[in-house]
């Protein structure tokens, strides 16, 4: 059998009363997107915060290439490979730029002291060649808040490219952004492909989800609903499916 | 974790310089320039009234003698409001460290040898002084209380049990005479710099060097400005908290004992009055109430404004009556002024 990137088995996530996720069983393959569709509330952000290692699950068990992985923190999510770009991007809109793509990994020597240089010299570097920054306001010793949606998101995509991603995670990386931008947005997934790293995707613009994804897996009420292979469905198909999920809670 | 492994390409990476711009520069550093030019400003007022006074070499030893004792908890404290927390024990703190030194130097008195138990007993008061600021940062990170509200209890508390503790005595320390510390800590260097202001220069750098140059500091700024995005990319926000909670707590009990060593005498009520002066300090040097903003060096300079103010005020020529007055009205104009810089820089 191929082994998975990543697998969760009858994973499943409560807060107190209420059941957020229930007993999720889920795959992500090798060179593989994944797109999760779910209305709101679905379990798809809850989903991937415990993919992510911020949350952890009630019950159930987490693989990463195929070994258990126990006890997940943020830290150990990101050593395992596991890049996240948040719906609600992480960003520290205070602080300059160097210091967000460095956010909660600084590059420092082995007594924590910062190498405030060389990660100004890569903040740089990055802007030029993966941002496509040419905007006069964005230098590494400019502030975030500052920034236009689109850059911000930049930010946030290509802090998570940076290092060396196997799993890409995007939460609703489009939300906010122009046609253009989004568009670059595809562009860049696709290429996630063709480096041969695996994403998940979470957006509500179906069309998005159907353009990168090669299977689609649809949350409701914190469980599986159902999943296609992307080639197998068409766009229509697809969408009166959601609407079915919405109104019935079943694909059938 | 090893970032520096896979976080960088082999090839070196060109050198990113910018050729050195004033305006850049003006607008980076506007907080700490702006509440540079109010130092200078009242400075030259000062000089201009009362030139005897501010032209002589005594008023800036005295200065020096006298505002270490709470500017050097000014530094801690700034980097405690930058990470978005409050700390208002540090007064108590500074009298229990005191508590622990008398405790320790009593029940040591088998050693019979003055110099090791003093410096048993000012290990005691730095240890304490870590304990109660640990305590400070475990209440408020696990039971998730806002730290203001942790903070003014465990200041009642800990000036509590050192009222209970000493039974409200107060005594000599006539003895740290006879040891090194005292010149160390109090004493002065050459005629007119004293060791105390030695002291929170060295501190003052340590600060700046934690808060600037090393992870901890980066971590504290980022905390500040959005605890959640600190979260989620991993940053380990509980731990770095309780960490800035015990250097307040480690500095303030620093400053009892220079307090205490000082007078050569101990008062349970040490600390009392430090409170504000040590957070006007803070504030009047552009640290954010908010959080994720502020700098070592403006707390240093709104120490030194806090301090001179009083001693100013009488040489201008003006009762004692009007020092709170001016004191109220310089810290006002200040915090309007960074707050106006703030939104210009952004």
């Amino acid at each position: 059998m191929e082994e998975y990137r990543l697998e969760l088995k009858h994973v499943s996530k409560s807060f107190g009363e209420v059941q957020a996720l229930e007993d999720i069983n889920f795959h992500l393959g090798r060179n593989e997107v994944v797109g999760l569709l779910g209305d709101n509330g679905a379990g798809k952000s809850t989903l991937i915060k415990i993919i992510t290692g911020y949350y952890q699950p009630t019950s159930g068990e987490i693989f990463f290439n195929g070994r258990k992985v126990d006890n997940l923190s943020v830290p150990k999510a990101r050593e395992l490979g596991v890049e996240t770009v948040y719906q609600e991007r992480a960003l520290a809109e205070l602080q300059t730029l160097w210091r967000n793509i460095f956010l909660g990994r600084e590059l420092c020597n082995s007594l924590g002291f910062l190498d405030i240089q060389r990660m100004r010299d890569e903040t740089h570097r990055l802007m030029s060649e993966s941002m496509g920054f040419t905007s006069h306001a964005v230098s590494p010793d400019s502030r975030v808040g500052k920034y236009s949606g689109g850059e911000k998101q930049g930010v946030a995509i290509v802090r998570a490219l940076f290092f060396n991603a196997d799993i890409v995670v995007l939460d609703e990386p489009t939300m906010g952004l122009s046609l253009k931008e989004s568009a670059k947005l595809i562009n860049f997934v696709n290429g996630i492909k063709q480096a041969g790293k695996s994403a998940i995707f979470i957006d509500h613009n179906i069309l998005h989800v159907h353009n990168v994804a090669d299977r689609v897996v649809v949350i409701d009420r914190g469980r599986v609903a159902g999943e296609f292979q992307t080639k197998n469905i068409g766009l229509n198909e697809l969408m009166d499916k959601m609407v079915q999920v919405a109104e019935t809670g079943s694909l059938n | 974790m090893n970032p520096q492994n896979n976080a960088t390409s082999p090839e070196v990476t060109q050198r990113y310089k910018v050729p050195f711009s004033l305006r850049r520069f003006v607008r980076t550093n506007s907080a700490q320039l702006g509440i540079l030019g109010v130092f200078v400003t009242l400075w030259i007022i000062f000089i201009i009234s009362a030139p005897k006074t501010f032209l002589a070499p005594q008023i800036y030893s005295a200065f020096m003698a006298s505002i270490p004792f709470f500017a050097i908890m000014a530094i801690p404290l700034t980097i405690v409001v930058i990470a978005g927390e409050m700390d208002l024990s540090f007064p108590s703190i500074m009298a229990m460290g005191m508590v622990a030194f008398n405790y320790t130097y009593v029940a040591t008195g088998f050693i019979n040898n003055v110099t090791i138990q003093v410096f048993l007993a000012i290990v005691a008061a730095l240890v304490t002084g870590a304990i109660i600021g640990w305590l400070n940062g475990f209440i408020i990170v696990k039971f998730g209380i806002p730290s203001l509200v942790v903070t003014i209890g465990t200041q009642f508390l800990w000036r509590g049990a050192d009222l209970v503790l000493t039974q409200g005595a107060n005594f000599s320390l006539e003895y740290i005479k006879q040891t090194f510390f005292y010149p160390l800590f109090v004493g002065t260097i050459g005629p007119y710099f004293p060791m105390q202001m030695f002291w929170l220069i060295v501190v003052t750098i340590m600060g700046w060097v934690l808060l600037n140059q090393h992870r901890f500091g980066a971590h504290i700024y980022l905390i500040g400005d959005n605890i959640n995005s600190a979260e989620l990319m991993g940053v380990n926000t509980g731990r770095t908290r309780i960490q800035a909670f015990m250097l307040v707590g480690v500095i303030a009990a620093f400053a009892g004992i220079l307090a205490s060593f000082y007078v050569a005498y101990f008062w349970p009520s040490l600390g009392d009055g430090f409170l504000l002066s040590t957070l006007a300090s803070v504030f009047l040097g552009g640290t954010s109430v908010f959080g994720g903003v502020g700098t070592i060096l403006g707390t240093f300079l709104g120490a030194f404004i806090i301090g001179a103010i009083e001693a100013a005020t009488v040489a201008i020529g003006l009762t004692g009556f009007w020092t709170q007055f001016i004191y109220g009205f310089i810290i006002v104009l200040s915090v309007i002024m960074h707050t106006y810089l703030r939104k210009r820089g952004e």
